[in-house]
This record gives C-alpha cells, sequence and structure tokens, in this order.
C-alpha cells in the first residue's frame, strides 16, 4: 500500500538528487536542469502534503510553482545562451573573471 | 442541468482592496505600460517617455502609502491594519514604513539608472551583440541603449513592495520571483566591462534559483505541517502543538535558509561581493539599498508572525548566523582592492547588524532595523553613485590603487564618499551611529549582549579598510594618468546630495524618523 508518506519521502529523494546535481556538475545548462528538477520534488511534496490533509491548496500552488519556473527558463536561458556565445562555453568553471 | 446549476453554491466573488493596495497596483500598471512604450514608441521618444512615468510613477506611488498610512479604514479603532485581497496581503504599519523606504530609494536609485551624461546610458547597446563583435560595435557607435531597463525597474520595485506585504507564503514566493528575475536580468546589462556583467548576472541567476528552490521546499513543509500557507495559520498550528515537529523545524530552516541567501548573512553571502561587482553600479546600487529593505522585511514578517511563538527555537540559530555575517563580512572587508566589493562586504556586515535587530525579536528591535535599513539605504546609494563618477577611458575606475590622491583632484567628490565611509562605519553625528545604537540597544534589551560585543568589535574592524580608503584618497599622491572625476550631471548630483543630506540630517537630528519607527512598530505585523 503506497500512502502519501511514500510520496513526501521520495520528493525528498528528488530534491537531494537535484541539490547535489547542483553542487557538482559544472555545464551552466544541466545545473539549471538539476534546480527544475528540485521545483519539480517540491511540486511533488505539495500534491502529497494536498492529499494528506484533504484540501486543495497545495495542488493549487503545484501550478504557479509551474508557472513561476517556466518564466524562470525564459530569464535563465537568455542568461545562459549571451554567455555561452560570448565564451563558447558552458561550463561554469570558465566563468571566473570575478572573485576574491 | 438546470438542477445541477441549481444544487451548485454561488461562487462568492474575491473581494479586493484597490484602494489599500494601490501603491503596488500602480507600480505594476507602470511597468506594463512601460512595456507598451517599448513596443510602440518610437526610440528617440522613449528615455523620455519611460523617465516621466518611472519617477512620477513611483513619487505618486508614494503619495499613495501616505495616503492609505492616515486612512481611516485601515487603521481606525486602534487597529493595527487590514488583511486585504482575500488574506493574501497584510497591509500595516511597518509594511506600509517599508513601502516608503523602498519607493523613496527606488527613486534615488532610478536617478543614477538614467544617468545619459558621460555615457549614452550605464546600459548596453545591445544585451544579445557579443562583446567584441561588429555586431556590438555598430550598436556603440549609433549610441543606442536599452530602454528596457526602466519597465523591469519597476517590475521588481513592485515585486519588492509585495515581498514584506504577503501575508501567506504563496504569494510571498510569487513576490520573490518577481522582484529576482528583473534583477538577474539588470545585472547582465552593463555597457562596458560585459563580460564581467554577463558572469555576475549568471552566478546571481544559478544561486538565487538554486535558494529559491530551498524557499520554495520549506513552503512545501510548512504547508505538510499545517495544512495552510497562511503565517498566522501556520503561527496557530505551531503553537497547538500539532502535526509534525520535524516538518515544522525542516520548514523554519529552508524557509530561513531562502530568505536569508537574499539579505546576503553568511554562509549565504557568497554570491553578493561578485553581483556587486559585476552588476552596472546603479543596478548595484537599486540591490543594495531596496532589495535588502524588502528582504528584510519579508524575514521581519515571516519570523515575527509565522515563528513568533517559537522564537526561542529559532534565536539560536540566527544567532550564530548574526555572529558569522559581522565576522565574516569585516574581516575579509579588510583585504578588498575593488571599491565595489569593498562596499559589498560592508553590505554584508551590515545585514548583520541589522540581524541582531531581528533576534531581539521585539518592537524596539524592528524598529531599530526600520530606522537603521532607511539610512544605510540611503546612504549606500549615494556612496555608488559617487563610483560611478570616476572614471578613465574604460569605464569606472573602481580599483582602490587609482583611487589615490583624489581627494586632492576633486575634494567634494571625494569628501562626499568620506562622509559616507564614514556613516557606514558608525561614527557619532551621522545616521550611521544613530542606527547602530538603536538596533545595538534593543538587542542588549533583548539579552543579546554577547551578540552587540561581536558587532562593536566587527564596526571596528570594518572601520580599518574605510580609513585605509580615506587616507588613500586624501594623503596619496595622485598618479599621472590616474581617473579623471567627470562632472556629475543632475541626476547623480541629486543622489549624492540626497545621500549626504540624509545622512547628515539623520545623525543630527533622528527623532522624527525614530519616532515614525517607533510609531511604525508598536502595533507590529497584522496576522
Amino acid at each position: 500500500m503506497i500512502s502519501p508518506a511514500h510520496y513526501v519521502a521520495l520528493a525528498v529523494i528528488l530534491f537531494v538528487i537535484g541539490a547535489v546535481g547542483v553542487l557538482v556538475r559544472r555545464n551552466a545548462i544541466v545545473i539549471f536542469m538539476c534546480v527544475e528538477l528540485m521545483l519539480n520534488a517540491v511540486n511533488l511534496a505539495f500534491v502529497a502534503f494536498a492529499r494528506l490533509h484533504g484540501n486543495l491548496d497545495g495542488q493549487v500552488i503545484a501550478f504557479f510553482v509551474m508557472v513561476v519556473a517556466a518564466s524562470e527558463v525564459v530569464v535563465g536561458l537568455a542568461i545562459l545562451t549571451s554567455i555561452f556565445r560570448t565564451r563558447k562555453s558552458a561550463s561554469v568553471d570558465d566563468a571566473n573573471l570575478l572573485k576574491y | 442541468m438546470t438542477g445541477i446549476l441549481a444544487a451548485a453554491a454561488p461562487i462568492a466573488t474575491p473581494h479586493i482592496e484597490y484602494g489599500q493596495l494601490s501603491p503596488m497596483l500602480l507600480v505594476f500598471g507602470l511597468a506594463l505600460v512601460g512595456v507598451l512604450v517599448e513596443a510602440f514608441a518610437p526610440r528617440p521618444l522613449r528615455r523620455g517617455l519611460h523617465l516621466v512615468l518611472t519617477l512620477g510613477g513611483l513619487a505618486a506611488a508614494f503619495v499613495l502609502t501616505i495616503v492609505v498610512a492616515s486612512s481611516s479604514s485601515v487603521f481606525g479603532h486602534g487597529s493595527p491594519g487590514h488583511v486585504a485581497a482575500e488574506g493574501a496581503v497584510g497591509i500595516d504599519r511597518p509594511t506600509l514604513f517599508i513601502w516608503g523606504t523602498i519607493l523613496v530609494l527606488a527613486f534615488v536609485s532610478v536617478l543614477l539608472i538614467a544617468e545619459s551624461s558621460h555615457d549614452v546610458s550605464p546600459f548596453a547597446a545591445q544585451a544579445a551583440a557579443v562583446p567584441g563583435s561588429a555586431e556590438e560595435r555598430e550598436g556603440l557607435e549609433a549610441g543606442i541603449t536599452h530602454t528596457e531597463v526602466y519597465p523591469l525597474t519597476l517590475f521588481a520595485v513592485g515585486g519588492m513592495l509585495l515581498f514584506p506585504a504577503s501575508n501567506d507564503l504563496l504569494t510571498m514566493f510569487v513576490a520573490l520571483e518577481v522582484l529576482s528575475l528583473p534583477l538577474y536580468l539588470l545585472c547582465g546589462l552593463a555597457r562596458r566591462r560585459r563580460l564581467l556583467s554577463q558572469e555576475a548576472a549568471m552566478k546571481y541567476f544559478l544561486l538565487g534559483a538554486f535558494s529559491s528552490a530551498f524557499f520554495l521546499f520549506g513552503i512545501a513543509m510548512l504547508y505538510g505541517f499545517s495544512g495552510s500557507v497562511r503565517l498566522s495559520a501556520i503561527a496557530a498550528a505551531a503553537s497547538s502543538n500539532t502535526g509534525s515537529a520535524t516538518l515544522l523545524y525542516a520548514g523554519i530552516a529552508l524557509l530561513g535558509l531562502g530568505l536569508l541567501f537574499k539579505i546576503g548573512a553568511a554562509p549565504f553571502q557568497s554570491w553578493k561581493p561578485d553581483v556587486y561587482q559585476g552588476a552596472p553600479t546603479p543596478v548595484t546600487a537599486l540591490m543594495a539599498s531596496c532589495t535588502l529593505v524588502a528582504a528584510f522585511g519579508a524575514l521581519f514578517r515571516v519570523f515575527y508572525v509565522a515563528f513568533g511563538q517559537l522564537s526561542w527555537d529559532w534565536r539560536p540559530a540566527m544567532w550564530a548566523v548574526a555572529i558569522l555575517t559581522m565576522v565574516v563580512g569585516s574581516i575579509v572587508a579588510v583585504t578588498q582592492t575593488d571599491v565595489k566589493r569593498l562596499l559589498a562586504y560592508s553590505s554584508i556586515a551590515q545585514a548583520g547588524y541589522v540581524l541582531t535587530g531581528v533576534i531581539a525579536a521585539s518592537a524596539a528591535g524592528l524598529s531599530a532595523s526600520l530606522f537603521y535599513l532607511a539610512a544605510y539605504g540611503v546612504a549606500v546609494i549615494g556612496a555608488f553613485a559617487v563610483v560611478t563618477l570616476v572614471r578613465d577611458q574604460t569605464g569606472e575606475a573602481a580599483h582602490l590603487s587609482r583611487w589615490a590622491g583624489l581627494g586632492r583632484r576633486s575634494p567634494l567628490v571625494a569628501g562626499a564618499f568620506a562622509f559616507f565611509l564614514i556613516t557606514f562605519a558608525g561614527i557619532p553625528l551621522t545616521s550611521g551611529f544613530t542606527g547602530k545604537f538603536a538596533v545595538f540597544r534593543a538587542a542588549i534589551a533583548g539579552g543579546a549582549l554577547p551578540l552587540v560585543i561581536v558587532g562593536v568589535l566587527s564596526s571596528a574592524i570594518l572601520a580599518f579598510p574605510y580609513v585605509r580608503v580615506i587616507v588613500l584618497m586624501f594623503f596619496s599622491d595622485p598618479a599621472p594618468d590616474g581617473p579623471a572625476v567627470i562632472r556629475p550631471s543632475a541626476f547623480t548630483s541629486a543622489a549624492v546630495v540626497v545621500g549626504v543630506l540624509a545622512t547628515l540630517v539623520l545623525g543630527l537630528d533622528p527623532q522624527p524618523l525614530l519616532s515614525l519607527a517607533n510609531h511604525a512598530a508598536t502595533g507590529m505585523f497584522i496576522r
């Protein structure tokens, strides 16, 4: 029997995978995809909690998160493509002019 | 069919208090009008139209804020405020004080954004053109610029107004993104040194998106704990001791992480120096003043309203963060060689001092922090305005070695900058001293004496790099090929003069603004 608690556990696991991905990957696009994975893990948690509490707030919030994530993609890819066109590289290690 | 319709309960129309929300709605509305101007107005007209819309709109929103603050329908019969828009937005005195502060600071920042005398503008001719390409050169020679910055600024300011006012966490998350997304773009639009600017935008975007994912997961945990995202419902569930404590504490930690990232508290401060250095200086001024005020407003609301009963649980963690922030900000500032980075680390340390006001968890702490943020914000815009004036052929000469002997060449500009550094250091008779004194006094009353000792030591350390800059400007010989201080236009001069005057007046006679902040904080936040 799969209970909503299992979905919450899955959401936590997905969130941690995303967070670890952000920390270890070097390609800015992959880092960004890992952030999206974290946001989707949050959506899963919201929907599972909505089921647990028996109200619809969590499902509505999941829609808001999707819309915000979509607008984040627009802004993020604009920044990442402009930096890729300049440097011919999407690696976050190459963008190293600002430090100390 | 008719049977089904008759059985369905009538849908209640949501009630929106347009009057109370008018400052925010005006800013958002004018941002949309700005987008239309961008689409339909011919290029030569755009800057003028945007200036009228943006500056006029911010001024009008400030007037509306005062009207709301004096309206008896909100604050009549001793009421602390009103929860508007079906519980989404809390209109109370601290919020209105924060709105007024943000609108004034945004107005002064827009003066810097609009500066056009030493370059066509501080912003890129074409952000899409690759730096160093023929396409970019064409744009620069044609003397064009991105006027989209004005609507983007208005959207960011609108988000900043909503962020500290949101009464539920979903609204707060949307406001966080509305304020952040335009700022990510603005950071990447510098006209000079575009590689630095693009890098700053990428770092700010990736780290900002990362932190907002944590913020959101915190919201999910608190929703799981209480079954609602309303701040008052979370507070009620926390005090009734129902639900899982794990979810509650995980939620507080993750939500706090997202908010502390925005104010740049250590250990989440690493974006701040890079972004402040790489972003166009007017945008840095906007972030250092308005974003800080908005983020602290939201931090106050969340920790005082939703977690107010749990202050014994979150205060130890907040102590650690405040101490780390003050120590890291001041010690790393000592080694800086770039003016903008130095101001960034100084801003990190200042955030630590305001955090001591948060830890006080009292009305006195709130009012002292409100005063501190207003006084610091206007001074930091003035300081960045001075940075835009010291230039050589490649743009702003932000490296400290280039500032040697500046005081001999242009005593007025260097004197203004020295004055701002003195107020950041908290020397008496400046607003910085009054603010620090008020915050630390509130923290001592709240039982945080060790924190205040760390704060005083940290300001003593921080005074060292400031004094070094002042000595460099006034007591060393200017280099023969050193940068020139250009003659400021009316816009930048106004920003510097406002900064100097406000710092001086708030230092000599702080009582009017202090009483206003006290009055704003007495009722605390509406629940």
